[in-house]
C-alpha cells in the first residue's frame, strides 16, 4: 500500500531540521512498540530516519528497576541521515528507573517528559532514588514537563468500561499521542494501525482513546512552549519502505533464491539477535523457502550443509556462541567445497556476553575460527537496508565459487531500521549456476568418469553434481581428497596441493569484488578512516561534520573482508594517517597492519553500543594532533 | 525422478571402485555385502540413493557404495541427512553410524531425527567399542569394561540403543546381527520400505578390539537357544522346536518360560504396530532381565507423519493459497511511500 499522508493542521508549529526522540520505560511498558509506531509514521510522512532499539536481555526484569528499562531512540530528519543521533533532544521517561537509566544521554536543556504518576515512594525506591528528582532540583538543567499519563489515560477510558488496571497498559499510547502532537505527526496511520493490530475490542478502543487523549492533551495544555515540525526529507525519488536489518537480510535471502533459481533452506536455532531472520523466512513458504528449527546450532549448520549437497542454497543463521558451535561444520563445508551461508548477527561477548547489545568483535572468528587452513570469504553489511544486498552478494560468491561464506551483521543493524528505496528487481544480478550433468574426465583407455574435484580453471570451483543426476554418483567427505579425482588421498604432495588450491580459490575472489573506493578528500586527506560493518553510520556523520570544519578526511568502507579488495593497500598508503574505528579491540586494524605494513591506528569501543558521531569526530581530529 | 519404470541393477552397480579398508575379519564386511546385495532387489536407482555417515569405522561405508554419499562429521550424520531428506523427499537417504558416533557424540541428533520422523534409514553398527581410535569403551560397553581408557573398568552403565530409539518415539525399530546376511537383508528391506525414520541396531563384531562381544548370543553354537526372533502377529517362541516362549506375568514383567509348562495360548503374540511402545521397550530389554536371551527382528513399525512430507505440504499449501512468491510484492509487504 502506498499512503498519501496529509500534514495535520492545528497550532502553528516551528520547523526544525531534525530531532532525536528517546522513549524509555519498563520492559512491560511497550516502549519498543511505541518507538516503532513513531518511526513508521515518520517514515510514511517522508522523513529520513535511523533507529536504535535497546532492551534488556531478560524478558521481564523486576518491574520498575533500572535493569528492566527498555528504550527506543529514533532520529527523524528532513535530510539524509545515517545514525540514530548521539544525544536525544527529547526523553520520554515512563518511570523513575527510565529516568535514571537514560537521563545522562539527554542533551543539555533537552526536553524531558515524565509520567509523574509513576513517581511514588515505592517507584523511587525501586529505581534507587533517595529523593524525588522531580522535586529536588536535580533536573534543573532540563526543560521538565510532568504529565500524569497513567491517571489521564484511566480517566479518558473510564467511560468505555475499561478497568483502571487495564487502562494503565494503554499509557504508552497516551505518550505516543502526546509526542505525535509535539512533532506534528499525522494521527490517522497510527489509528488505522491500532485498528488492525489489536483483536480484543476493548484493548483496541482503549489504545485508540489513549492515543487521542495524549494528542489532545498536547493541543490543550500550556505546558509546552512550542510545537515542532520536521519536514519530509529530500530523498532520491522512488518507492520506499521502512526496513530493519534482520528483515532485509531475510528478504535478501529470498531474493537470492529467486535470482539463483534455487530453493532456500534455512537451518537455525533460536538465538538473540538473529532469531528474527528465522521468523521472517518461516513466513515465506510460497517462495519455496524451507526452514527447520534444529535441535541445536550444530545440527542447524549440518542440515544446511546437507541441503547444499542436495542442490539447495543452504543457510544457517546465528550469533557469536553459535558461530563457535558451527565451526566444525563450516570447516567441513570448506573441505567439501559446497555453497553454504553462515550468517552471524554479532552481539556483545565473549560467551553469552550482552545478548541484546551490539558489538562487532566476531571478525577474528569469521576470518580464522576454524581448525587447520580453512579460508573462506567474509562479507559485512553496513546498514539495515544494505543487509538485503549483502545476502545476495554472499549467495553469489558461495554459488559461483562453491564455498562457505560468512555474513557479518550485528545487533544494531539487525534491530535498527531506516527508509529503503526499493530496488528495481530487474536490475538485481543473475546469480544462477549450472549443476554438473555430464562425465568430465576421459581416461587414457578412453573410458569416461566423473571427477568431483576437477576445477573450473578460472574460478577454481569444483562441479556441483546433485543427487538424482544419473552417472555422476560420487562420495565427498572430510578426509583429504585427491586433486581432481576426489578419492581419499593421504599423500604429502597432494595435501599441499589441495591446501594451496583451496587458498588460491578464495584469494582469487578478490578479482571479482568491487575495488576499495575512498570518498571525501580523496586527493589530499590528512587522515583516512577505514571502516567496516555498521560503523558506517557514525563514520558518515563524523566525516561530514569534520570536513565541514575544514579537516581533510578520506573514508574507505569495506563490504568484503576476505578477500580484501586488491587495491586496498595502494589506496590506504596514499594517506599519512589511517584510523580504523571498530566495535572491538582492533581486529580489522591488525589485519591491515599485517597485510600492508601500514601504521593504522585502531579506534575502539566495546560498550554494547554503536559509536556516536561525536566520538568519531574526536577520533578524527585526535589523529591529527 | 520417480519414474514408474523399476530400475534394473545388479550388485556391481552398487559397488564403488574403492578398495575396502576395514580390518580383515571385521563384521562390517558382512553388512556391506548385505546392503549391496539387497539394493538391486529394492527397485531403486543408485543416483537417487544417498549414504550419509559420521566418523568411525562404520562411517567409511559410503565410500564403498556406488551412490551419492557424504562422509560427514562425528555424530552429525542424522543432522546432515535431515537437511538432505527435507530438501529432497524424492531421494532414498541412508544413515550409517556406530555406537560411539550415534549414541555418544551424536546422541542429540539421533534422537531428534527419530522424534521428527525424518524419512531416513538409519543403520547403527553396534560393536560396543571405539575401533577407529583403537579401543576405548563406548556408551554401549558393558559396566566394568576394561579398556585403554578404563584400565580399572568403566563405571558408567551402558545405553541400550533400542531403548533410546523407542524412547525417542521412533516409528520403526529393529535389531539384526552381522553373522546372518539373510536376516539383515530382510530387516533392511523392511526398514527401507518404512516411510519415516527407521532405526536398525546391528550387532557387529570388532575382531580387533572387542572380539566376540556378541558370541554368547549370536554364535552358531548358542544361537538357537539365545536369539529370539520377533515376527509380527506370531507368538514369541524360540529354542529348538520353539520350546521356549515369552509370557507377561501378572506383575507386568516379561519372562521366558517353557511353552510346554504354560501352554501355547499363554505365549505373548508380537504386535509391531501397537501405538504404545511400552511392550516393544520391554522386549528390547529382555536380555537384561533374562540370561542374555536377546530379541531380534522388528520391534515397532507404526505410521507417523513424515517430517519432510509435513514441510513439503506446508510449502504446497502456502503456494496454493498465496500463489508463487513474487519478490516485488514481498518488498512492498510492510507498506511503502513514494518520494517524487
Amino acid at each position: 500500500m502506498t499512503d498519501t499522508v496529509e500534514r495535520p493542521t492545528g497550532r502553528e508549529a516551528e520547523t526544525i531540521t531534525r530531532v532525536v526522540v528517546r522513549f524509555a520505560g519498563d520492559s512491560g511498558d511497550g516502549m519498543q512498540l511505541t518507538g516503532d509506531r513513531f518511526t513508521s509514521v515518520s517514515a510514511t510522512f517522508g522523513n529520513d530516519l535511523s533507529t536504535l532499539p535497546e532492551y534488556p536481555a531478560e524478558i521481564r526484569a523486576p518491574a520498575g528497576t533500572v535493569n528492566g528499562v527498555s528504550s527506543f531512540q529514533v532520529q527523524i530528519s528532513d535530510h539524509d541521515i545515517t545514525t540514530p543521533g548521539d544525544e536525544p533532544s527529547v526523553l520520554i521517561a515512563m518511570n523513575p528507573a527510565a529516568l535514571k537509566a537514560d537521563l545522562g544521554r539527554l542533551e543539555p536543556h533537552g526536553l524531558l517528559i515524565v509520567n509523574s504518576d509513576a513517581f511514588g515512594e515505592r517507584d523511587l525506591a525501586k529505581a534507587g532514588y533517595a529523593a524525588n528528582p522531580l522535586t529536588d532540583d536535580s533536573l534543573a538543567g532540563y526543560r521538565v514537563v510532568e504529565v500524569p499519563m497513567t491517571s489521564l489515560t484511566q480517566k479518558a477510558t473510564e467511560s468505555l468500561g475499561v478497568k483502571p488496571r487495564d487502562a494503565e497498559r494503554s499509557k504508552n499510547f497516551f505518550a505516543l499521542g502526546l509526542v505525535s502532537w509535539l512533532y506534528s505527526r499525522p494521527t490517522q496511520p497510527t489509528l488505522d494501525w491500532i485498528e488492525g493490530r489489536f483483536k480484543d475490542e476493548l484493548v483496541r478502543i482503549s489504545n485508540a482513546t489513549a492515543f487521542n487523549a495524549g494528542y489532545n492533551f498536547g493541543e490543550t495544555t500550556e505546558q509546552f512552549e512550542h510545537r515542532y515540525e520536521v519536514m519530509p526529507a529530500k530523498l532520491p525519488a522512488g518507492e520506499y519502505t521502512n526496513i530493519s536489518g534482520n528483515v532485509a537480510l531475510a528478504w535478501g535471502l529470498v531474493a537470492a533464491g529467486q535470482l539463483a533459481k534455487l530453493p532456500i533452506f534455512l537451518g537455525s536455532y533460536p538465538i538473540t539477535p538473529a532469531s528474527d531472520i528465522l521468523h521472517e523466512l518461516s513466513k515465506h513458504k510460497h517462495f519455496g523457502v524451507r526452514t527447520v528449527q534444529a535441535e541445536d546450532e550444530i545440527a542447524a549448520a549440518g542440515m544446511a550443509l546437507g541441503a547444499a549437497f542436495a542442490g539447495h542454497i543452504g543457510v544457517t543463521t546465528t550469533s557469536g556462541p553459535g558461530v563457535a558451535l558451527k565451526s566444525e561444520t563450516t570447516s567441513l563445508a570448506v573441505s567439501l567445497e559446497l555453497p553454504f551461508l553462515l550468517i552471524d548477527v554479532q552481539r556483545g561477548g565473549p560467551s553469552t556476553g550482552l545478548p541484546t547489545k551490539t558489538e562487532a568483535a566476531d571478525l577474528n572468528i569469521a576470518m580464522y575460527g576454524r581448525h587447520s587452513e580453512a579460508p573462506l570469504p567474509v562479507v559485512a553489511a553496513y546498514s539495515p537496508a544494505n543487509c538485503f544486498d549483502t545476502a545476495i552478494e554472499a549467495a553469489r560468491i558461495a554459488l559461483k565459487y562453491r564455498t562457505p561464506v560468512i555474513v557479518l551483521s550485528d545487533g544494531y543493524l539487525a534491530n535498527g531500521s531506516e527508509p529503503w528505496c526499493l530496488p528495481d528487481i530487474a536490475s538485481l544480478p543473475d546469480i544462477s549456476v549450472q549443476f554438473a550433468t555430464e562425465l568430465n574426465h576421459t581416461n587414457d583407455d578412453g573410458t569416461e568418469e566423473f571427477w568431483p574435484y576437477l576445477r573450473d580453471p578460472e574460478t577454481l570451483a569444483r562441479p556441483w553434481a546433485i543427487p538424482g543426476t544419473p552417472k555422476l554418483m560420487h562420495r565427498v567427505g572430510g578426509l583429504e581428497k585427491e586433486d581432481g579425482r576426489g578419492d581419499i588421498s593421504y599423500t604429502p604432495e597432494n595435501h599441499q596441493r589441495m591446501i594451496d588450491l583451496r587458498a588460491a580459490k578464495i584469494a582469487g575472489i578478490a578479482n571479482d569484488i568491487p575495488p576499495a573506493v575512498a570518498v571525501g578528500d580523496v586527493e589530499d586527506a590528512d587522515v583516512c578512516v577505514l571502516g567496516w560493518g555498521s560503523t558506517w553510520a557514525a563514520i558518515d556523520a563524523a566525516v561530514q561534520r569534520t570536513r565541514r570544519r575544514g579537516v581533510k578526511v578520506a573514508w574507505v568502507h569495506l563490504t568484503h573482508l576476505n578477500p580484501l579488495p586488491p587495491n586496498l593497500g595502494e589506496v590506504l598508503k596514499k594517506y599519512p594517517r589511517v584510523i580504523v574505528p571498530e566495535l572491538n579491540l582492533g581486529q580489522l586494524c591488525r589485519i591491515v597492519r599485517a597485510e600492508y605494513l601500514i601504521d593504522a591506528k585502531a579506534v575502539t569501543k566495546v560498550q554494547g553500543l554503536p559509536f556516536t558521531a561525536r566520538e568519531l569526530e574526536d577520533a578524527i581530529e585526535g589523529a591529527l594532533q | 525422478m520417480s519414474d514408474t519404470i523399476v530400475p534394473v541393477t545388479t550388485k556391481k552397480d552398487w559397488t564403488s571402485d574403492q578398495e575396502v579398508r576395514w580390518c580383515p575379519g571385521c563384521g562390517d564386511y558382512g553388512i556391506l555385502l548385505a546392503v549391496q546385495q539387497l539394493m538391486p532387489e529394492l527397485g531403486v536407482a543408485p543416483e537417487n540413493t544417498v549414504f550419509i555417515s559420521g566418523i568411525g569405522c562404520s562411517s567409511r561405508f559410503p565410500y564403498y557404495m556406488n551412490t551419492y554419499g557424504m562422509h560427514g562429521i562425528h555424530g552429525r550424520a542424522p543432522a546432515i541427512a535431515t537437511g538432505l531428506a527435507v530438501a529432497r523427499p524424492d531421494l532414498d537417504v541412508w544413515v550409517i553410524t556406530g555406537d560411539g558416533d550415534g549414541l555418544s557424540i551424536g546422541g542429540n541428533h539421533l534422537i531428534h531425527a527419530l522424534r521428527r520422523n525424518v524419512n531416513l534409514t538409519i543403520l547403527l553398527f553396534n560393536n560396543r567399542i571405539y575401533g577407529l581410535t583403537k579401543g576405548q569403551y563406548s556408551p554401549t560397553s558393558e559396566y566394568g569394561k576394561v579398556t585403554k581408557s578404563t584400565p580399572y573398568g568403566s563405571v558408567d552403565p551402558p545405553f541400550n540403543p533400542l531403548s533410546v530409539a523407542l524412547g525417542a518415539e521412533a516409528s520403526f525399530v529393529a535389531r539384526t546381527h552381522d553373522l546372518d546376511r539373510k536376516h539383515m537383508m530382510e530387516i533392511f528391506r523392511q526398514a527401507h520400505a518404512h516411510r519415516g525414520a527407521s532405526f536398525v541396531e546391528i550387532f557387529q563384531n570388532c575382531n580387533v578390539f572387542n572380539d566376540g562381544a556378541f558370541d554368547s548370543v549370536t554364535s552358531r553354537q548358542v544361537r538357537e537357544e539365545m536369539m529370539i526372533d520377533l515376527h509380527h502377529g506370531q507368538p514369541i517362541r524360540f529354542g529348538a522346536d520353539g520350546h521356549k516362549g515369552v509370557v507377561m506375568g501378572t506383575d507386568g514383567r516379561l519372562r521366558i518360560v517353557e511353552v510346554a509348562e504354560v501352554g501355547e495360548d499363554a505365549i505373548l503374540v508380537h504386535d509391531a504396530t501397537r501405538d504404545d511402545p511400552g511392550l516393544a521397550f520391554a522386549l528390547a530389554r529382555l536380555s537384561v532381565e533374562e540370561h542374555n536371551a536377546t530379541t531380534f527382528g522388528v520391534f515397532r513399525s507404526v505410521d507417523r507423519p513424515d517430517y519432510g512430507m509435513g514441510i513439503g505440504r506446508q510449502l504446497a499449501e502456502a503456494s496454493e493459497k498465496r500463489g508463487p512468491g513474487d519478490l516485488a510484492t514481498l518488498l512492498r509487504s510492510n507498506g511503502t511511500w513514494a518520494v517524487n
